[in-house]
Order: structure tokens, then C-alpha cells, then sequence
């Protein structure tokens, strides 16, 4: 309703016409947004009240998931998808920085487009398609031919400890990093495509090779953007459901292996939300999805700033 | 003029706005029935049954709703596969005209819903799958074993108390992959009853239901889930629906049933189970939170099995609806029982088709009975 107000009093009354339906429409769009945000937020708030009267902060520090005994404890989930999506980081950012480099920096024109079009369609690929991919290609992969090697050279640590059976963290972690490259490899892209022309003319004026000239000139510059562009993907990552859940193993158990399964918040709530009957377990499930909401919310709140922080000092820079 | 204009906008606008901001908090389940708001006027009125409800019956539902609208062109039948738990919320919120459910109601769920029917439609049974290198169909079990290589217990295949129940068998020196399904099913629900009936201490430390704690292994995604965790881990040993398994050809367990015996599990051996237990059904308007076909008695009877229940109100509000559902039911537990064989689904004993009739009849319109003695 603010909208429209402030509208009609910039516009004044001489002005009425098609210009100002465009606006009211359009600026109503944008506020339904808002409101539909709202709502969603309240809803899973009220939907939870039941389990967060019942448990408590103890919800965010048990690791009992018992539907059956009507017992919850978010804790396992929260783990899962913390560390997967940390592990899907750790794998993904040399990738998209790599890729984001070679795009902006050093490809020749020829293959700019279809290369950076092929990793944007990876983007487009269905999660679900991922998933069996995962579950039929991805997990034998990594069980046969990944996880003797880490077991046997890397085996003193816990995190590569223990049987692997395809389905396993590492494996969410890896789908995951998948998923994301497209987004944080082509935010990146966009990133150092900011950075100004004289800056990197000012490194190979004073001799720089051009892997100098990226490392001096380009990323330092980029930075805070660049790493906007992998909370994206952390974000992203957070969220992802289907291919994930395919993949992770299901089991909210927390070890320190990478090799055992693990479950995640959003596998959680697909998997039970729909043969979930008491109102306890429902209302559990709810709170997890505001957990849920709250994290993404938080994590893409920090991505745009950042983001936003490096392009006002790029504007500044170019004026 | 503009005045107007802009008058009428915002009205608009503010009538969009209340739709946005009742609607989102109005609707509770995601699953709204398609109800056609213009009806074909050529007589006779098509009149279209909405049901929603569990995946296992889905397929044979289907079947029944193609078959019947062949027989009856006016009459069209909607399932939508979402899930017991979501079957049980639409029919308790009336947004359906039947539910259907793999479990029966709890007795907090039939508290909750007046004057509800629980008409048993068709049987499942439940194998237990297993992918063992060499070794076809056939591996004997008992239900304190199963119970114990679930809870993570018996943990080798050469373990003693499997090598016990088949002396001829070679096992090898492997851990055991447990994969158990993952998200909330009927499949579960059955199988956790059957342990829970088998084993005391499962009963006691995991119990029955949809999901449970599972002490255990990995967890699949739905049928598929767990026969891809079988067929892509050597000696892994899952449960699964016994179409499923006849279907994808995966190895099965023979399970020792109650008179002591290992049965292979069929449709045969699962319908004997539940003629095996009608003495014990209750009343179709009762409460059936206590039935279950699992560990049956009978010397034939396959021990891990189901009975899968359309959900239909007594006292139907709509007297026209009420009657050609009333002829559906009616027909689905009779003529719709013979589509079941081919869809490898388990055909209701007459001893469970006698009782459904009368819970069939049972079905009112302001007292006035909606089928009569056929």
C-alpha cells in the first residue's frame, strides 16, 4: 500500500495515466514479495510453536530423531548440511575460481561463449537427474576408485576412516559442489569482469606475466566479491534437496568420518513431511524449515553485502 | 476521469492484495483436489470422486478408476498418490471423497475423525531383499534374526545364526550392508511391525511406525532407493514391497512364519496371512489401530504383510456423490478384486470381503443406508 501512495505523490495529479497503472501493477508485484516472504516466515513460526514449546533450545542440541517415541532433535541434520556444504566449498571454489579466471581472463574469445554456456546449462540440469546420476555413476565412482586411495594415504585421519559405501557425506559433498560451480564460477566471472581495464594494464606495464597480473592485480581486487559469489553457492548448497537426499545415505547419525552416511535438513523434511501424522513430529519438521530459513537467510544477507560492498568501491573507482 | 482510474486500481489492487495475504495462510496442504468447476451439461452429469492417499496402492486404484469409468463413462475417478499421512489430513479436512492409507488409523487419528470407515481394498506383503554374490532367492530367516541384523547386531554373514537356519548354504565372511527406506512409508510401517511382533527388543527400543530411529545402516529414497542400494552393494540386505521385488527381479528371503515354517513370500502365502487374522478384524466403523496381518497364524502364511485401507466417511453429506461412491467401494472389493493378480497385488479373502459389505452398508445419508442388499 506504501508504494502506491508514494507513487501517486511523485507522480501528481496532471500525470495520471497509463504510466501510473504501470507503476501501481509493478510496485504491487514487488511489495507482494515482500509480504509473501512475511508470510512464509510467520507460517513456519506458528507451525513450529508446538515443538519449540515442547523441546526447547535443547531441538538445536539433541541428536535423538525417534518418530516413533515422538522424540526430535535437529542436531544430526544441522551437522549434515553444515559439512556438506562446507565439503561442497572446499571442493567447488578452486573450481569456479579457476573457471572464472580463465573466462574473464584468458580464454580466447572462440570459446568464451560455449564454455561459459555449458557450465551455466549444468546449472539447468534437473536435481533429480543429478541424483540418479549420483546414485548410479557418482557413489560406485567414489567408493571403488576414491576412497581406497584416501583410506590408505590419508587413513590416519578420522575424516577417512571406516567402511564406504557409496552413499556417504563425501559423496553429498561432491554432488554439492557440482550443483554450485555453475553459480559460484559465473558470479565470479561477472566479479573480475569488474575489476577496471587499468588495473591490470598498470601490472603489465610494471613487467607483471599475466599469472602475476591475476594474482596482483585482478583477484585482490575482486576479492570480496568473489567470495560473495561462493556464499551464494553456500547458500545454494544449504538448500539443495533431491540430489542430495539421493545421495547422502539418510542416517542422522554425527561422525567424523566422511565416509559414513548423513542427512540433511532439507532430506529430512522431504523424506518424513509427508507421512509425518502427529502434530509433534509435524511441527518438528516445521522447525526445522525455519532453521533452515533462518541459516539461508543469514548467509545470503552476508553474499550481498559483500557483493554490493565491492561494486560500490568499483563504481567510485570508475567515475 | 483519471480520478476514476486510479480510484479503480486501487480498489483492484486492495482486492489482489487480500487474496494474497488470506489465501498462503488458508492453505494448509499442498495437495488440492481438482474440482472441475464446469461440469460438462450433457446428462447423464459426470460425477468426478476424488481420493488421496498412500503410493502402494496407487497403481491397483488406477486400474480400478480406468476400469470402472470403461463400465460407468459417467463416473470418473481421481487418486492422487501423496502419501498416507496426506491422505489422512485431506479426508479428515473432507477435501476428499475417500483416503486411503497402508497403515490404519492410530487411535489418535480416529479419535479425530467422526464416523470414519476403514474398508481393507487389497493386501501387501513385504520381502526381505538381500544381494548376495551367487546366492539366489531362498536364504532362510527368522524374525529375531532379521530384527537383530536391523538393530546392527549380527553384523557378518557367516555369522552362526544365520549359517544355523541354512546348514546348506556357503555364506561369505562380509559385513552386512543394511539399507532400510528413508523417507516416512507403509513399507516401513509393515516391516517394523513384523520385527516389533518378532523381537521384543526391537519392540522396546525402536518400535513400529512410518519413519523410525533407525539403529542401523543407509536409507533409500523410496522402493527404487533401496533396490539401488541393493543392487550396487554386494551382500546388502533391504526390505521392499514383494511387487517390487517380483518386478526388478531382486533375491528374496524366505521368513519363518509362526507355525514354524519358511515361507516364501507370494500371493498366496500373504492372503493366507490375512484370512489367517480375520477372526480378530474389527467392526468397519471401530477402530482398527490394533489390526495387523504380521507373524499370522496358519502353517502357509507369509509373516510380513499388510492390509492397505480405503478411508471413506459413514455419514456421507452429499446423497447423489454419497450412493455411486457407496457402488465404487462395492465394486472394488468384488468385480475390481481380479485386476489385483496381474498387478501382482495380494486379492482380499472372502472372509474379508464378507465384512467389507457390511461396512459398505453401513454408509448413510441421514440414516437412510446409500447401497442396498445386493
Amino acid at each position: 500500500m506504501d508504494s502506491s501512495k508514494f507513487s501517486f505523490s511523485r507522480i501528481g495529479r496532471s500525470k495520471l495515466s497509463g504510466d501510473l497503472i504501470f507503476e501501481v501493477v509493478v510496485g504491487f508485484f514487488a511489495l507482494g514479495i515482500i509480504v509473501l516472504a512475511f508470510l512464509l516466515f510467520r507460517e513456519l513460526f506458528v507451525g513450529s510453536s508446538l515443538s519449540r514449546d515442547t523441546f526447547g533450545t535443547g531441538f538445536l542440541a539433541t541428536s535423538t530423531w525417534d518418530p516413533v517415541n515422538e522424540v526430535f532433535g535437529a542436531l544430526p541434520f544441522i551437522f549434515g548440511t553444515l559439512v556438506s556444504s562446507f565439503l561442497a566449498l572446499i571442493i567447488a571454489v578452486p573450481f569456479s575460481i579457476g573457471i572464472a579466471v580463465y573466462l574473464s581472463e584468458l580464454a580466447p574469445e572462440k570459446l568464451k561463449y560455449p564454455l561459459s554456456f555449458t557450465i551455466e546449462l549444468l546449472a539447468a540440469v534437473p536435481s533429480v537427474i543429478i541424483g540418479l546420476w549420483g546414485i548410479f555413476i557418482l557413489a560406485p565412482f567414489i567408493r571403488d576408485y576414491l576412497a581406497p586411495p584416501l583410506s590408505t594415504y590419508l587413513g590416519f585421519l578420522p575424516l577417512f576412516q571406516g567402511p564406504m559405501y557409496g552413499l556417504s557425506m563425501l559423496t553429498g559433498g561432491v554432488i554439492l559442489a557440482i550443483m554450485i560451480i555453475p553459480i559460484t564460477s559465473s558470479i565470479s566471472r561477472e566479479v573480475i569482469m569488474t575489476v577496471p581495464t587499468h588495473q591490470r594494464e598498470a601490472a603489465l606495464a610494471l613487467g607483471a606475466t599475466g599469472w602475476e597480473t591475476t594474482r596482483i592485480a585482478v583477484l585482490p581486487y575482486a576479492r570480496s566479491g568473489i567470495f560473495g559469489a561462493v556464499i551464494l553457492g553456500f547458500g545454494r548448497a544449504i538448500g539443495e534437496t533431491m540430489a542430495v537426499t539421493m545421495v547422502i545415505g539418510n542416517s542422522p547419525r554425527i561422525s567424523e568420518s566422511l565416509f559414513s552416511p548423513s542427512y540433511t535438513m532439507a532430506s529430512v523434511i522431504a523424506n518424513e513431511f509427508v507421512e509425518a501424522t502427529s502434530n509433534l513430529y509435524i511441527s518438528s519438521l516445521v522447525e526445522i524449515g525455519l532453521l533452515l530459513l533462518l541459516i539461508s537467510v543469514i548467509i545470503n544477507i552476508i553474499a550481498r553485502v559483500l557483493v554490493w560492498r565491492l561494486l560500490k568501491v568499483e563504481g567510485g573507482g570508475r567515475v | 476521469m483519471n480520478r476514476l482510474k486510479l480510484i479503480l486500481i486501487l480498489i483492484l489492487a486492495g482486492v489482489l492484495l487480500a487474496g494474497c495475504v488470506i489465501k498462503p495462510t488458508e492453505v494448509q496442504t499442498t495437495a488440492q483436489p481438482i474440482v472441475p468447476a464446469v461440469q460438462p451439461t450433457k446428462a447423464p452429469e459426470t460425477v468426478t470422486l476424488n481420493g488421496a492417499g498412500a503410493t502402494f496402492p496407487y497403481p491397483l486404484i488406477s486400474k480400478w478408476s480406468s476400469e470402472y469409468n470403461k463400465m460407468k463413462p459417467n463416473v470418473q475417478i481421481n487418486y492422487q498418490s501423496v502419501g498416507s499421512g496426506a491422505g489422512i489430513k485431506q479426508i479428515t479436512a473432507r477435501t476428499v471423497d475417500f483416503g486411503a492409507s497402508d497403515a490404519p488409523l492410530t487411535e489418535q487419528e480416529y479419535a479425530n475423525i467422526s464416523s470414519i470407515l476403514q474398508i481393507p481394498e487389497s493386501i501387501g506383503a513385504v520381502v526381505v531383499a538381500y544381494n548376495l554374490p551367487g546366492v539366489q532367492s531362498g536364504v532362510k530367516l527368522s524374525g529375531d534374526v532379521i530384527a537383530d541384523i536391523f538393530m546392527g547386531k549380527i553384523t557378518k554373514w557367516n555369522d552362526p545364526r544365520i549359517v544355523s537356519l541354512n546348514p546348506d548354504i556357503q555364506f561369505p565372511e562380509k559385513e552386512i550392508i543394511v539399507a532400510h527406506r528413508s523417507d516416512g512409508s507403509g513399507t516401513t510401517f509393515v516391516f517394523t511391525d513384523y520385527l516389533s511382533a518378532a523381537s521384543p527388543d526391537w519392540k522396546s527400543k525402536v518400535g513400529k511406525g512410518k519413519s523410525v530411529n533407525w539403529p542401523a545402516g543407509l536409507g533409500g529414497k523410496g522402493n527404487e532407493g533401496v533396490s539401488g542400494l541393493l543392487s550396487q552393494n554386494p551382500y546388502a540386505i533391504g526390505y521392499i514391497e514383494l511387487a517390487y521385488a517380483k518386478l526388478q527381479n531382486i533375491s528374496y528371503a524366505y521368513v519363518r512364519n509362526k507355525a514354524g515354517k519358511f515361507i516364501e513370500p507370494t500371493l498366496e502365502s500373504t492372503a493366507s496371512a490375512a484370512a489367517g487374522a480375520v477372526p480378530t478384524l474389527p467392526a468397519g466403523d471401530a477402530s482398527w489401530s490394533q489390526v495387523s496381518i504380521v507373524d499370522a497364524p496358519g502353517d502357509n502364511s507369509y509373516p510380513i504383510g499388510s492390509f492397505t485401507y480405503f478411508l471413506v466417511y459413514k455419514d456421507q453429506i452429499d446423497q447423489a456423490k454419497g450412493k455411486i461412491l457407496a457402488e465404487f467401494l462395492w465394486w472394488a472389493v468384488h468385480d475390481g478384486q481380479k485386476y489385483s493378480t496381474d498387478l501382482l497385488y495380494v486379492p482380499l479373502p472372502a472372509e474379508v470381503i464378507s465384512l467389507n459389505e457390511k461396512t459398505i452398508k453401513l454408509m448413510n445419508y441421514n440414516g437412510q443406508p446409500l447401497i442396498q442388499d445386493k
